[in-house]
């Protein structure tokens, strides 16, 4: 356990200092953007196996927690020209707010029904900001960017930074709850929600908790974005494509190690920014449902499961 | 300005779209309702069967009833290959299924959209019928004929269902393997055979759905995810599996729709089934006519 706290935060601070680096020395500003799109579906991808994946709560809201933090950030700008660390952060708390609140109110529900709500809520937020005249309601608004903040030229490159920062942040989040009796409780409330509450775990505690971390992390990822696109509208900040592709990437990487999401997010992400450039946005789409289609019948525990497969069941747990 | 004329118009209207709206979700009240399956994406096979409707029409100028009845063989054999492969890949396997099944039948929803905005691009289509267009006076109330086609084919199909359901023996078979599997194998009869002609009929139903559908308003291919909330929760409120109490449902949310439409505008009719959704979740799971506790 030791060794390997020391070699992900070893891997942690390379891969930050990597992407430092690579703000500097790269002129082009292509990479950054198609790069920032996949650090942002990872960090997606990671936040929703917490609630989706340990816990076993198919979330189709992503797009809610998403767009909140977008929409979060379009408010705080225009109001107050809120800095981009002000609106990471107030996005993160309202989204904890709002992952607390879905706990509550989806308390009694289960299964089908569970991601059945999460939809509901999803429409039922999109409708409100498209009829809230202040945020630019269904036509959308544009944003201002403020000035860059050295070390980096572009604001892009910055957002780029900030996101590999998010990354890291929701993965070491995952990872810890993974390896601690939270990540276990959360399998065993899974595995059967009414044996874990006979034998003593705190089933209830435990899902409002990976609610609440699961809707933080999500609306933070999306509160830089209205800065990335400079521009927000509802139609496209919650869209459910959000929610199909980051159950996508989590479910095709595998949700029983934290690692799983990463896989898949990165495999995908990738996949998905070559497929928009090279044929079209729609064959990329297809591409996707299809993937998952196939995964889930296929090989229901995704390429981590392939891959405790290979190596004959030994490890599983650890790490 | 709110009056009188103005809310009568609205329930009439109301009650006929709710009429509808039990129509499109009668397979769902099958599929989910009765077999437990997490159909999501029954609106998305909805929409695509308004699309094999449209083509019809376009290319062959075939009434949008005719074409609905036309393509639901071809739906019968779509849902019996459906639920087979569900039943194979998640049903069999127990445990961790649900999950899976959920993001299995959501996958299967993007594909269909992906395909038909690939085949049909993104705009609105519509069909073309001598009863579309036209609007019949009764008094003040102006009822477009298009709507009152769509409440008689609608009340004729949720009639029909029912007796299927309840008069047929096959019909009581399914209501017999929705309330006990078990007994159902324990006398000789195989529940899978049973749930899979269900979940047949339940899509075969959607040819007829999706045509009403086309003829009430112009389709696009992402329409299935406002009824996605329109289905569910008609289901959920009726109670799950009473075919009765999902045409009172409908009806409700219709003239739900329909008020909150005169009264507020359009841009809040997308909300109204989710938030009447989420409200039935949070207090009442069991449905207005639920059977269970």
């Amino acid at each position: 356990m030791k060794r390997d706290g020391i070699a992900f935060w070893t891997g942690a601070v390379v891969f930050l200092a990597a992407v430092l680096v690579m703000t500097q020395v790269v002129g082009n500003q292509y990479p950054f953007f198609a790069g920032y799109v996949i650090l942002q579906s990872i960090a997606l991808a990671v936040a929703w196996s917490i609630l989706g994946g340990y816990a076993g709560y198919v979330n189709f809201g992503t797009s809610a927690f998403y767009g909140v933090g977008v929409y979060a950030s379009v408010f705080l700008v225009s109001a107050f020209g809120a800095p981009l660390p002000v609106q990471i952060l107030t996005g993160a708390a309202i989204g904890a707010v709002m992952g607390l609140a879905l706990g509550l109110l989806t308390l009694r529900m289960q299964g089908i029904f569970f991601s059945i709500a999460t939809i509901a809520l999803t429409i039922v937020i999109e409708t409100t900001v498209t009829n809230w005249r202040y945020v630019g309601g269904a036509a959308g608004i544009q944003i201002q960017r403020p000035a860059v903040t050295p070390p980096f030229d572009s604001y892009v490159q910055m957002l780029f930074f900030v996101q590999a920062v998010l990354v890291v942040l929701a993965v070491a989040i995952s990872r810890y709850i993974h390896n601690s009796w939270i990540g276990r409780g959360l399998q065993a409330l899974r595995d059967d929600e009414l044996a874990a509450e006979c034998t003593g775990v705190p089933t209830l505690r435990l899902k409002l908790l990976a609610c609440v971390i699961s809707g933080a992390l999500m609306c933070a990822v999306g509160a830089p974005a209205a800065m990335y696109l400079q521009y927000a509208d509802p139609g496209s900040a919650f869209n459910l494509n959000y929610s199909v592709t980051t159950l996508a990437m989590s479910l095709i990487g595998g949700t029983a190690h934290w690692a799983g999401p990463i896989i898949g997010a990165i495999l995908l992400g990738t996949t998905q920014q070559v497929l928009t450039v090279t044929i079209s946005s729609e064959v990329n789409l297809l591409v996707l449902g299809l993937m998952l289609v196939l995964f889930v019948v296929g090989a229901p525990e995704g390429i981590v499961g392939l891959i405790y497969k290979l190596r004959g069941n030994q490890k599983e747990g650890e790490i | 300005m709110f009056s009188l004329d103005l809310l009568l118009d609205a329930v009439v209207i109301g009650v006929l779209l709710g009429c509808f709206y039990g129509a499109v979700s009668l397979g769902l009240s099958v599929s989910f309702g009765l077999l437990d399956v997490p159909h999501v994406a029954h609106p998305a096979f909805l929409v695509l069967a308004s699309y094999a409707v449209y083509f019809l029409n376009e290319n062959y100028a075939v009434d949008p009833l005719v074409a609905g009845l036309l393509i639901t063989p071809i739906f019968l054999l779509l849902g019996l290959a459906v639920y087979r492969l569900y039943y194979e890949t998640f049903e069999k396997r127990g445990s961790d299924a649900s999950v899976r099944g959920i993001a299995f039948f959501f996958g299967i929803a993007f594909i269909i959209e992906v395909v038909i905005i690939l085949q049909f691009g993104v705009d609105q289509r519509s069909v073309t019928a001598t009863y579309i267009g036209k609007a019949w006076r009764l008094g003040d109330i102006r009822i477009p004929y298009r709507l009152l086609v769509a409440f008689a084919v609608a009340t004729a199909l949720t009639m029909l269902l029912t007796l299927y359901l309840s008069r047929t023996f096959m019909g009581r078979a399914i209501r017999a393997v929705a309330q006990d599997q078990e007994a159902l194998r324990l006398m000789g009869a195989n529940p899978i055979k049973v749930k899979q002609w269900a979940f047949g009929i339940a899509t075969a139903v959607l040819g007829i759905a999706g045509a009403l559908l086309i003829i009430v308003a112009p389709v696009d291919p992402t329409l299935d995810r406002a009824y996605i909330g329109r289905t569910f929760c008609i289901v959920v409120m009726a109670g799950l599996g009473s075919l009765g109490g999902t045409l009172v449902a409908a009806i409700i949310l219709g003239v739900a729709e329909s008020i909150v439409l005169t009264l507020f505008g359009a841009s809040w009719a997308p909300a109204i089934s989710f938030a009447m959704l989420l409200g039935i979740l949070a207090v009442r799971p069991q449905g207005l006519f639920g059977r269970r506790s």
